[in-house]
């Protein structure tokens, strides 16, 4: 009685102040539908989080400074060597401070699920067309978080100033000096004169701590409120409509659900920290100009830039006494330009296709719209090619293989897989469209052979309910976008027509290929041939 | 499987529901209420705008199928059961926050064992933490599904758009307001406006300018001068040509570059391989001018994005750079055989002194490292 | 068959043959022809070598050759000359000899892109006499003896600066070897002999650079080795090492531990209780 005394006195003092029962009323009860794929967004949430405790931990101890100290500590095989005080609190950290290690640890392995987990849940985004209308800006914000993450990750896994990192900040400048007319200064600006300067580490430090993650809290927070103002989608499951949301209430259940995942996710990041070793540091070394090891990798989300610089040709032009280097432009701009263009606009795209102007709240399978489901296979292959060429040289040595064969067989590859892959795609999602076709229209198969009289071996179809014929059928395949006549009623040529040419070209490409869901019109006209 | 699953033919749940209200042009064609538990086996069809516009008679939503009950709604021992479960996770939570506080304290990681111990710590305290974390969620979740109502509710979705009266009243308000600014009236006072606030943008990026020095010529010198003794990296000791083996690679820098103002900085652009080949292996009359007895030396600064390109093969003379797999080929004055560098390693005069020490003659006559907008 | 006399070679004949079928006779015949064979081996087996002062035994050139012509000179020429199939042998050394011997690299099985370790199909004896042999025909580097590899003074901090500048690029930041070009490579450190790592500087094996004594000296090289040694024990205090190969095993196991074990969970999590 007591509890709910306090509890009582306490609701009534807030609600004095900030009139707060009127959100409760609406938001305690509040339904969020649930499947397991809307979780993943929420593991890319939650390792934010986790991220921000263990930095806050880090931060108490590390000092980003490029000051040379000679190292007088704890590890054996680095004493006497000078290196960076970042470098040296690192170490301090992982040897010194009890809990230092796991800490750092927890803190990297998180980075990693971060953003695999952005990856995987723009997937499940955009295979199921939960960027539709009103969810465009909610994809756009998604497609910058995942931009920032790989700087913010660059930037975090480089302040320990260990040889590894220091590699990848020196190709960074190198990639930077590439670009025409700015480059210069832009590396000069950003290292604060030459390579590499004093200013960098303390810079990426502020980058990484401060200005970076106060983007990521608001962006974060617009896309979270946006999912619960707009209430999350759903999938073509019995029940649901595009005018309801079906699922859990608020509190207890999703609270429980959703909070519970947190400590989940939290714990297996901590356990997985527990037993694998990440960015080991002391064995790495300082970073010295001059030095490198084998092997040089940056941390997987980079992989497909440095796939691409390893993969791309050493051209070169230089004009009227101006270097224009495509060797390192094309991996710096031209490829990311290609992959993220495409990506960030393709709500607009798809709109501009199908004319939808409808807002959408029910999700796509898939195998229902084939091409866009293609085309998301034929990026995601063209990015993982270029990730795995970034470790053509773990290849070689793992399958005693020639690196020259490697590149080149990359190089071959990322031509001809994407568009395989694409055709692929797109027709096992039409031909799985037939097989629920046929579901429908003749019911599954038994497996019960039956001998006719007249001699004919059938296997017996079970009709399906009508239920799950509902549920083959309701989504809607647009028909290709017609030009529309030429001219208007008057006889005058209607204007901008090459732009409506260009959308019907672009519509047949994306509709032309149909599998139409059937009617039960058909199903009762089938039957009623004698058809088993 | 009957006895274990106990079907209602109404499903609970449904006092949520809200009336759908009137259709909207902005909403996809209406799919029926979604009643639930409106005909889950009894086939109902509506009308509905088919693939070309018309309507067509196909199957409607079958709504919310029937509840399945879990053996914790209808066995209370199975729910004491689960409610076990779920203490027995968040026990195990309270034992991993032991096994950290326990952990902690008892191993401080110092002197000779240290790595043994960081290692047994960092097990210990993850172990100890991970479970704690894991075991809160575990039961949390557990709870959830087991004990928790698992009705499904359905709310309404209006759709995002506005009302129309409440689009005519934000026009109204908002040209209210804009004829109270009057800007549309006031040109003088607009004009003058955007005539201020767009320079005040250019105050966020001028005091940017001292973020560094301007490039200048830095990119175009090293350390390198006429006659820098070529020292050993890191150990600094000078070295005689006639020490030189063949088939060697030895990494160099100039003497007294830790001296410098900046040392990290004059690596950077100094650092220089040493490479002794047989003289007649050398096939280009400029790299044979600058060399001493088949000693070469080249700049270690890949003039692809910066690495250091430090793998001699030795029976190749092939070069190769550990990042992006460049290969310069050093008989031919480290010419690009292979991979992304477009251009070839800048090479570094030798000459020897009096008493037989390798010696630069001169700086690179080219800048060293990836290319550049101004690099000619 | 009258009584011997007693005493005198035929009386102990006479004892022996009277007792031949007594029922230890087999045991005593036995335990007397083993301690015969002992005492024959003893008496004509070749004395030990004395050990020269690296612990390796002392080679014999001719031993050497013998060996040399039966399994090299196919493919070094019968006087080490060189020929299509192997260069001369001619001036490099012991060391170079004991380094490919005794790691199983020499005698070559097959012609690749490069020459594979394999099992070392000789003993330390035969390896010394090769070695000895082939050091007979020139000048070369000689195999290090215990000084050359005494570890006690090291300073394995300095030997890890000298790796990092000098070793790393082709072997890793922890001796996990990498790749060459054209399916050559630079192998793996770990788990190697001092005295093969100190050859491998001194003679630079096939695409192995050649760290002559005067650019890298033996202090050098034996720092270098005592940082091997020492971080090849040393325990990886974080956990698994994923095989000490950096970013690209923690991306594997991060999204195949991490992300599946995440979304194992948040399908645990969507799926209804019984």
């Amino acid at each position: 009685m007591a509890l709910e005394q306090i509890a009582g006195k306490t609701a009534n003092e807030i609600d004095e102040r900030f009139g707060s029962a009127n959100f409760v009323k609406r938001s305690a009860r509040k339904v969020f539908p649930d499947h397991w794929s809307f979780l993943l967004g929420e593991i890319a949430l939650y390792s934010f989080i986790v991220l921000l405790l263990t930095g806050v931990f880090l931060t108490l101890w590390f000092k980003p400074s490029h000051m040379e100290v000679i190292y007088d500590g704890a590890y054996v095989p680095l004493r006497g060597v000078p290196m960076s005080e970042a470098y040296a609190s690192t170490l301090q950290i992982s040897f010194d401070v009890r809990g230092g290690l796991i800490i750092r640890q927890i803190h990297h392995w998180a980075a990693l699920i971060f953003v695999a987990a952005m990856i995987v849940h723009m997937c499940r985004v955009f295979f199921t067309g939960a960027f539709r209308k009103p969810r465009e800006t909610n994809w756009l914000i998604g497609v910058i978080l995942i931009m920032l993450s790989f700087i913010e990750g660059l930037a975090g896994y480089s302040l320990p100033d260990d040889l590894l990192s220091g590699t990848g900040l020196r190709i960074t400048e190198g990639v930077l000096l590439s670009l025409p007319v700015v480059g210069t200064y832009l590396t000069f600006f950003l290292f604060g004169g030459e390579f590499p300067g004093e200013e960098i580490i303390p810079r990426l430090y502020i980058a990484h701590v401060l200005l970076i993650p106060g983007i990521f809290l608001a962006l974060i927070t617009v896309h979270v409120m946006l999912v619960w103002y707009q209430k999350h989608t759903q999938y073509p499951l019995p029940g649901r409509t595009e005018k309801n949301a079906v699922g859990y209430p608020f509190f207890p259940v999703y609270t429980a659900k959703a909070g519970g995942f947190f400590f989940i996710t939290f714990g297996v990041t901590t356990l997985l920290s527990a037993f694998a070793s990440i960015n080991p540091v002391w064995l790495f070394g300082p970073y010295t100009p001059g030095e490198i090891s084998a092997g040089s990798q940056p941390d997987w989300y980079m992989g497909f830039l440095e796939g691409s610089l390893r993969l791309f040709p050493n051209w070169e032009t230089t004009l009227l006494g101006f270097t224009i280097p495509w060797n390192v432009l094309g991996p710096a701009l031209i490829i990311p330009g290609l992959l993220f263009t495409p990506m960030i606009l393709y709500p607009f795209i798809e709109r501009w296709v199908t004319g939808d102007n409808a807002e959408h709240h029910v999700l796509d399978r898939p195998r229902n719209v084939p091409t866009r489901t293609g085309l998301g296979v034929m990026a995601l292959i063209t990015w993982l090619i270029l990730l795995a060429a970034g470790a053509n040289d773990l290849i070689a040595v793992a399958f005693n293989m020639s690196i020259n064969s490697i590149t080149w067989g990359f190089r071959v590859l990322i031509f001809v897989v994407p568009p395989l892959a694409y055709v692929v795609t797109k027709r096992i999602c039409l031909g799985l469209q037939r097989r629920d076709r046929d579901l429908v229209l003749h019911g599954r198969e038994t497996g019960r052979i039956v001998r006719l009289p007249n001699g004919e071996m059938i296997e017996v179809h079970e009709p399906i309910s009508d239920a799950r014929k509902w549920e083959l059928t309701q989504h809607r395949v647009p028909q290709p976008a017609e030009i529309g006549p030429l001219t208007d009623a008057n006889g005058v040529p209607r204007r901008r027509i090459l732009a409506a040419k260009v959308r019907a070209t672009v519509s047949r490409f994306y509709f032309e290929d149909r599998v139409e869901p059937p009617t039960p019109a058909e199903v009762h006209e089938l039957e009623s041939s004698g058809h088993h | 499987m009957s006895d274990q699953r106990i079907h209602e033919g109404d499903t609970s749940g449904s006092k949520d529901v809200q009336a759908s209200g009137t259709s909207h042009d902005a909403l996809v064609g209406d799919e029926g209420t979604g009643a639930p538990g409106a005909g889950a086996e009894s086939g109902h069809l509506v009308e509905r705008p088919g693939q070309d516009g018309e309507l067509t008679r196909t199957w409607g939503n079958p709504g919310l199928p029937s509840h399945v009950y879990r053996r914790s709604d209808v066995d209370p021992k199975a729910a004491q059961r689960r409610e076990r479960e779920v203490a027995t996770f968040f026990g195990v939570s309270t034992l991993g926050t032991l096994l950290f506080i326990v952990a902690y304290f008892a191993i401080k990681p110092d002197g000779e064992d240290l790595l043994e111990e960081v290692s047994l710590s960092t097990k210990l305290l993850g172990l100890g933490l991970g479970l704690a974390l894991f075991c809160i969620g575990a039961g949390a979740i557990h709870w959830a599904k087991t004990l928790m109502p698992d009705d499904e509710i359905v709310q309404d979705r209006k759709p995002m758009r506005s009302s129309d009266e409440d689009r005519a009243a934000a026009v109204e308000a908002m040209k209210e307001g804009a004829a109270g600014a009057g800007l549309g009236r006031r040109k003088l006072i607009r004009n003058s406006l955007l005539g201020a606030m767009a320079p005040l943008g250019l105050l966020a990026i001028i005091p940017l300018r001292d973020l560094g020095p301007l490039p200048g010529a830095s990119l175009t010198g090293t350390w390198w001068r006429p006659g820098s003794r070529v020292v050993t990296d890191p150990t600094g000791r000078p070295i005689k040509a006639a020490d030189i083996p063949i088939g060697t690679v030895i990494h160099v820098q100039p003497e007294g570059i830790e001296k410098a103002s900046h040392p990290l900085n004059e690596k950077a652009k100094a650092t220089t391989l040493v490479i002794r080949l047989e003289p007649d292996e050398i096939q280009d009359q400029k790299q044979r001018d600058w060399s001493v007895d088949g000693i070469v030396a080249y700049s270690k600064v890949c003039t692809h994005v910066g690495c250091p390109v430090g793998l001699y093969e030795q029976q190749t003379h092939h070069l190769l750079c550990p990042c992006h797999q460049s290969t310069f080929d050093v008989t031919r004055d480290c010419a690009v055989i292979f991979g992304p560098a477009a251009r070839p390693l800048p090479q570094l005069p030798l000459d020897v002194d009096e008493e037989g020490y390798l010696v630069a003659r001169d700086d690179y006559q080219e800048p060293v490292g990836p290319s550049f907008w101004e690099r000619g | 068959m009258t009584r011997p006399r007693p005493g005198g070679p035929a009386a102990l004949l006479g004892a022996l043959s009277r007792r031949r079928r007594h029922r230890l006779a087999p045991a005593l015949l036995l335990l007397l022809a083993l301690v015969a064979m002992g005492a024959a081996y003893t008496a004509f087996a070749p004395t030990p070598q004395a050990e020269a002062s690296n612990g390796q035994p002392t080679g014999s050139v001719d031993a050497g050759r013998a060996l040399f012509l039966k399994n090299c000179s196919s493919c070094h020429g019968l006087n080490a000359e060189g020929s299509s199939d192997g260069p001369t042998l001619v001036g490099v050394g012991a060391a170079s000899v004991d380094f490919q011997v005794t790691t199983g690299r020499m005698p070559a099985a097959r012609l690749g892109a490069q020459v594979q370790q394999k099992p070392n199909q000789f003993t330390r004896q035969e390896v010394a006499d090769l070695a000895a042999y082939v050091a007979s025909l020139g000048p070369g580097p000689a195999i290090p003896d215990e000084s050359q590899l005494d570890l006690s003074d090291a300073d394995p901090a300095r030997g890890g600066e000298i790796y990092r500048t000098n070793c790393s690029m082709c072997h890793n930041y922890a001796g996990s070897g990498g790749a060459l070009t054209e399916g050559k490579y630079a192998p793996p450190l770990r788990g190697v002999e001092p005295r093969i790592l100190y050859e491998a500087m001194l003679t630079g094996p096939q695409s192995m650079p050649v760290f002559g004594d005067h650019t890298m000296t033996p202090e050098e090289k034996r720092d270098i080795i005592a940082f091997i040694k020492t971080t090849e024990d040393e325990p990886s205090p974080g956990g698994a090492s994923l095989g000490k190969l950096g970013p690209v095993t923690e991306g594997g196991i991060g999204w195949l531990v991490g992300i599946g074990a995440l979304i194992g969970c948040a399908v645990w999590l969507g799926a209804k209780a019984r």
